[in-house]
């Protein structure tokens, strides 16, 4: 069941650096929320903040509390490992694993957290899987392949079956079609379109057509300068966002007056 | 870009103008480089030559068997020694790479960066070692360290032939030899499999662990596939190293000349270099023929070796 995520006075560091500031926000269930804003505004930031893989680069680290189905992951004793397990994630660029095939990698991150899983079980999960990511049948003769074989948009494709076969609750996406054709694009939009059934989507993107193209919600961050923490300015529903906006800052920024 | 272009101009000018008579700087330089590599190819040639040339009178004379002391056949006497070479320096690699993965791994991917410099220097600082210290310790010092655990294994694990015999005190035996070698390769393969496992790329480090992989789990599914032909060219490096090591092992093996796999055994083996370090000095005519002929054994076993490691490198980790 996808559940919502509730931010509380989350302030992002690296080192002593703050570089997003003060984010409250509630991301509702079983919707598409994109993040748009300027390059270095912090959205990305706060995006891997949302499964721990802020901490990941050395020195970084958040304070705040993340609550999702009322657990605070940023809570004591809460292993950042199972987090990341129903919190899943697709990068700016495609990275499937290059030393295995095109089913390993959907497989990958089940064998991980569940070391057995029967060969029919393993399947069907492949199957379902890559159906899921609108892959099936470009790659279902081809299973045994590498999957670096495949082309990028399909390599996106790819990480998106390899993200939900383990089941997340939550689907973080860091500009996903950035390095992607518009033919590609499309093909992940739509896709995004038909996971928001099931998963509780984040995306941030540069590109403000496509937030308005597939998100419901929309937040907007800017920093005041370099040097100085990003903030959230505004967060809305997309339409209101783009066509009404609270914030002068925010219609600048949609109409094309900066960024 | 106009800008660029802009600039870009007149240098260009510049090296069409000057295209018609080459600079004199240009010309000196260009030369004193390939001098210098054709110097390498040189003296790599000539150390060739020359193991070929002074070897020929033993592979001739190797049926005769003229009155030498130890009246053997070429290959009789050789053999033992290739096989002493080869079985202390495998030994010396099977030791040392699983340490050594294991410090590359813990410098790359475990210890903070405080800690993970110091470890890299003093690693270096190892390699730096000579190898005649090296030998002392492993000597004196090591050698009846490691006796307790000779008897212990020969004891109870006595049934597995590399264990059996009958081992006698003072333990100069492959053991220790190989021991000694392991520590001194442990620097080459760590630094270059550390090297390797740094450049694991970002990105595919992120996808494990963003799939709740632990540490241990990103390291096994994502660094050890990208840093393993890296590892084995390391592996490949430390091993030409040990195969060629002479001070250590002529100061911590009495030698020996049989095929034995008992490597507790004091006087079983001997390998070509610290052979060649014990005979050189005393030996004419056809026993230093002998000597030369196994050092060109030696000579195109690390060659070998090497060019092995050298093709694996140059494929490089799969991307």
């Amino acid at each position: 069941m996808p559940q919502a995520i509730t931010v509380e006075d989350l302030n992002i560091y690296y080192g002593d650096f703050l570089a997003v500031e003060n984010v409250n926000v509630v991301i509702e269930p079983r919707s598409v929320t994109a993040l748009i804003g300027p390059s270095g505004c912090g959205k990305s930031t706060f995006l891997r903040t949302l499964n721990r893989m802020h901490e990941v680069i050395p020195g970084a680290r958040a304070e705040g509390t993340v609550e999702i189905e009322g657990q605070n992951i940023y809570a004591a004793g809460v292993d950042p490992v199972n987090v990341r397990r129903r919190v899943g994630m697709v990068f700016q660029k495609p990275n499937p694993f290059p030393t295995m095939s095109i089913r390993d990698n959907v497989l990958a991150g089940v064998k991980l957290n569940n070391k057995r899983i029967s060969k029919s079980d393993a399947d069907a999960l492949v199957e379902k899987s890559l159906k899921g990511a609108n892959l099936w049948n470009e790659v279902k003769d081809r299973l045994d392949k590498p999957g670096m074989g495949l082309s990028g948009g399909q390599q996106q494709r790819l990480c998106i079956a390899r993200t939900i076969a383990v089941r997340p609750e939550v689907v973080l996406m860091d500009e996903p079609c950035s390095a992607l054709d518009p033919i590609s694009t499309l093909a992940i939009e739509d896709l995004i379109h038909e996971m928001k059934e099931e998963f509780t989507i984040v995306i941030v993107t540069h590109n403000m057509q496509q937030a308005s193209r597939v998100s419901d919600r929309t937040g907007f961050f800017n920093i005041a300068g370099t040097g100085k923490p990003g903030k959230l300015i505004e967060i809305d529903d997309t339409e209101k966002m783009f066509t009404n906006p609270a914030n002068k800052q925010t219609e600048d920024y949609i109409s094309g007056r900066f960024g | 870009m106009s800008t660029i272009d802009a600039s870009n101009k007149p240098a260009a000018r510049k090296t069409v103008a000057s295209g018609s008579g080459r600079r004199a700087g240009d010309t000196i330089f260009s030369a004193l480089s390939v001098g210098s590599g054709l110097i390498i190819f040189l003296a790599l040639a000539a150390v060739a030559v020359f193991l070929s040339l002074q070897s020929r009178e033993a592979i001739e004379g190797s049926r005769e068997l003229t009155g030498s002391a130890d009246a053997v056949s070429l290959l009789e006497y050789t053999g033992p020694l290739i096989f002493g070479t080869v079985f202390a320096a495998v030994l010396a690699l099977l030791m040392a790479v699983p340490v050594a993965v294991g410090i590359a791994l813990f410098i790359s991917h475990y210890a903070s960066r405080k800690l993970s410099t110091p470890l890299g220097y003093l690693i270096d600082l190892l390699a730096a070692v000579p190898s005649v210290v090296f030998g002392l310790w492993g000597g004196v010092w090591l050698v009846p360290r490691l006796e307790p655990l000779y008897l212990f294994l020969n004891k109870h694990l006595g049934f597995i032939p590399l264990f059996a015999g009958e081992p006698t005190a003072p333990m100069k035996n492959l053991a220790s030899a190989s021991v000694v070698l392991a520590v001194m390769i442990l620097p080459i393969i760590t630094a270059v499999s550390r090297e390797v496992f740094l450049q694991t790329p970002r990105l595919q480090e992120e996808a494990a662990l963003a799939l709740g992989a632990t540490r241990w789990e990103m390291i096994k599914s994502v660094v050890l596939p990208f840093g393993k032909s890296g590892v084995i060219s390391a592996s490949m490096l430390g091993l030409g190293r040990a195969l060629g090591e002479t001070m250590a092992v002529l100061m911590v093996m009495s030698p020996g000349f049989t095929y034995s796999l008992h490597i507790f055994e004091v006087g079983r083996h001997q390998s070509i270099a610290a052979n060649i370090a014990a005979q050189s000095a005393e030996s004419t005519g056809i026993d230093m023929s002998r000597l030369i002929f196994t050092g060109l054994v030696l000579f195109v076993i690390t060659f070998v070796i090497n060019a092995i490691a050298r093709a694996i490198v140059s494929r490089g980790p799969k991307s």
